[in-house]
């Protein structure tokens, strides 16, 4: 009798379990996707509930390698010369401490500020930060002024000197108009990397981090929590998207 | 001979006119050459680069945008301070400031990446941007300036001129702060960045705009073969004194606090010793030909006969001189120095970082600075024939003394 009972009660014991399994099952994915779904659809517009940002390590980032730079040139179509009037969106600086003579190599482009000079003097609203952080220029509405390569701290904007051909479609650049980093922009909206990023990794440098600041789970939040960082022209207060490690 | 349009029938001088007028409208159609080329080859054939982003064109601009709200100053003191010579002058001030305006938009519009775009700047305004709000004042000062001109020459309106004159002279005095805030409100650079800016703007188109005024109305004397009243000579010679020595003062308090701030020492150092045009231009031509020079011709004290009236004019061109000379040091010289990022560092890279940038204004921005002095110009030339701009004093008085002083 009493066994009976007993294996009773464990079949119970065992339902319970199975379903309790089942459901987790069941349920898991939906809250999962629930998470998943606060993200942007690509036919969504952009929302401040991101904030695009990047960390550079400069201790991984090698002396002397330029794939970052190149890989920014051929996503974006530009030239790769170097003379006073050509583009260059991202740049490799050396720099050397004037008392120690330590030399560090990082890339700087625009810094994609909080509070960027730059949509603050442009006249027509043309330079514009999105609500996700990043800051573009409206080519519709540049006309040409410079005052924003004037404000940038950076020295990240260039001035499109000369008649552009066989742009790509989806990165307009024009004659006459102001254009810097953009993230990667068209690459950011389909969930992808920017490309200096990418080929940051293809290397195995791995000095590049770009992710969802206001995604405390990214990796780039957790890293940002775990080390030190700093912003290059903190006295500014501009709240820069980019931070650098170990300078 | 009948029908022509001007105002001294006696001084017509038509054959003389003509080629003056030819004079600005060759500075012009240069001017419109070089826009059209760079309209569509692009600012790669001039020396304008990615580093030095303002040039040549930016200077004249800026420096007959500043000199228009300057030579405003002497209606201003008529209207405003109740000085009666400079009453006489007021129509004269007034459209040599909208005169001076219109060359120095003109070659900031020529000069665009994208002129065709103006509508855009004119429908588009982001009220955060001292440039926006810099179009705004100057649209401002042609409608108010314009304004003053019609109560000053239309007698039933007469009783206007005193409040319009008002308007006239606050607005500009917002105008040049704007300007000047164009360079002070600018964070990163070493050279800008400064509070000293705003006002050292207004003190410096005093003196720029009060020169331009005198050379012109000089001009307009001696073409109608007259000699302006020594005593009005000698009081405009004072003024123009206080207002270089003013901008001289202000100059050397801008790069004294810099002095005292260790993070501004290589950028002072750049522009008092080691910056090669900068320097020479900075000492010799802003501080020499700029302040020193016209001071020491405005203070020689002469006896009333040898009183040369070239001194009254050579004073203020070379007060121009010296101007010009800051506007370039200012504008140029702020961007040939290379941006801070890392305090303490040396910085080098591909795009020309830790590098005293060079600058070699090509024959395009010649042709873009000289054309908005070509459109000052041929307006003035064509508004002193067709309106009664010469000063009206007492001729009978000043038309005895011309050959006697």
């Amino acid at each position: 009798m009493s066994d009976s009972v007993n294996s009773k009660q464990e079949d119970r014991r065992d339902f319970l379990k199975a379903g309790g399994l089942v459901a987790g099952i069941t349920l898991a994915p939906g809250l999962l996707f629930y998470g998943v779904a606060q993200s942007r659809a690509p036919e969504e517009g952009v929302s401040s509930r991101q904030r695009w940002g990047m960390l550079i390590d400069t201790t991984k980032c090698a002396d002397g390698c330029n794939d970052c730079v190149t890989a920014c040139n051929t996503e974006n179509g530009l030239s790769g010369k170097t003379g006073p009037q050509d583009s260059q969106w991202i740049r490799k600086l050396n720099v050397k401490d004037l008392h120690t003579g330590y030399v560090q190599s990082l890339p700087m482009m625009c810094q994609h500020c909080e509070n960027p000079p730059c949509v603050d003097v442009c006249p027509t609203g043309a330079s514009t930060k999105r609500a996700d952080g990043i800051v573009l220029v409206d080519r519709h509405a540049c006309i040409g002024c410079r005052y924003c390569m004037m404000a940038c701290p950076y020295k990240a904007r260039s001035f499109v000197h000369e008649p552009l051909h066989d742009q790509k479609p989806d990165v307009p650049r024009g004659k006459g108009c102001v254009e810097s980093c953009t993230f990667c922009v068209q690459r950011v909206d389909k969930g992808e990397q920017p490309a200096c990023v990418e080929a940051c990794d293809a290397k195995g440098h791995k000095a590049m981090v770009f992710g969802d600041l206001k995604d405390p789970q990214s990796a780039i939040s957790r890293a940002l929590k775990s080390t030190d960082s700093v912003e290059v022209r903190a006295d500014l207060a501009l709240g820069t998207g980019v931070r650098y490690q170990g300078i | 001979m009948a029908h022509e349009v001007c105002v001294n029938q006696g001084e017509c001088r038509t054959v003389e006119f003509f080629a003056l007028l030819g004079l600005g409208g060759l500075l012009i159609l240069g001017a419109m050459y070089a826009f059209f080329t760079l309209e569509h080859h692009g600012h790669i054939l001039t020396g304008m680069n990615n580093q030095i982003v303002w040039g040549l064109p930016h200077v004249v601009a800026v420096f007959l945008i500043v000199a228009a709200s300057g030579a405003l100053n002497v209606a201003s003191i008529g209207s405003v301070f109740g000085k009666d010579v400079y009453k006489r002058r007021a129509p004269l001030s007034g459209m040599l400031a909208l005169a001076l305006l219109s060359g120095g938009l003109g070659v900031l519009v020529l000069d665009l990446g994208r002129p065709d775009r103006l509508i855009v700047a004119m429908t588009r305004y982001n009220f955060h941007s001292i440039f926006a709000l810099n179009m705004i004042f100057y649209n401002g000062f042609f409608a108010i300036v314009g304004l003053y001109l019609v109560t000053l020459m239309e007698r039933k309106l007469k009783y206007w001129t005193r409040p319009v004159g008002f308007l006239a002279f606050f607005w500009r005095l917002g105008l040049t702060t704007a300007t000047g805030s164009i360079f002070g409100f600018i964070v990163a650079r070493a050279g800008y960045n400064s509070a000293l800016m705003a006002p050292m703007f207004i003190i410096m188109s005093f003196a720029y705009g009060l020169a331009i005024f005198m050379v012109v109305q000089a001009s307009m004397y001696s073409w109608n073969g007259l000699t302006l009243d020594l005593a009005i000579r000698r009081r405009m010679k004072k003024l123009l004194a206080v207002f270089v020595g003013a901008s001289l003062y202000f100059t050397v308090v801008f790069h004294l606090t810099n002095l005292y701030f260790a993070k501004q020492w290589d950028y002072e150092q750049f522009i008092l010793l080691d910056g090669g045009i900068f320097t020479l231009l900075f000492w010799v031509g802003q501080v020499f030909i700029g302040a020193v020079l016209p001071l020491s011709l405005l203070f020689i004290n002469r006896s009333q006969g040898e009183h040369l009236v070239s001194f009254s004019v050579l004073a203020p061109l070379f007060v121009v001189v010296g101007g010009l000379c800051q506007m370039y040091v200012t504008i140029v010289g702020g961007q040939a120095f290379p941006l801070t990022l890392f305090p303490g560092h040396e910085v080098h890279s591909s795009f020309y970082d830790g590098v005293v940038h060079a600058y070699h204004p090509g024959i395009y921005e010649w042709l873009l600075g000289l054309g908005g002095v070509g459109i000052t110009f041929t307006l003035t030339v064509v508004a002193v024939r067709v309106f009664k701009f010469l000063p009206q004093d007492d001729f009978k008085t000043v038309l005895m003394r011309r050959s006697t002083d």
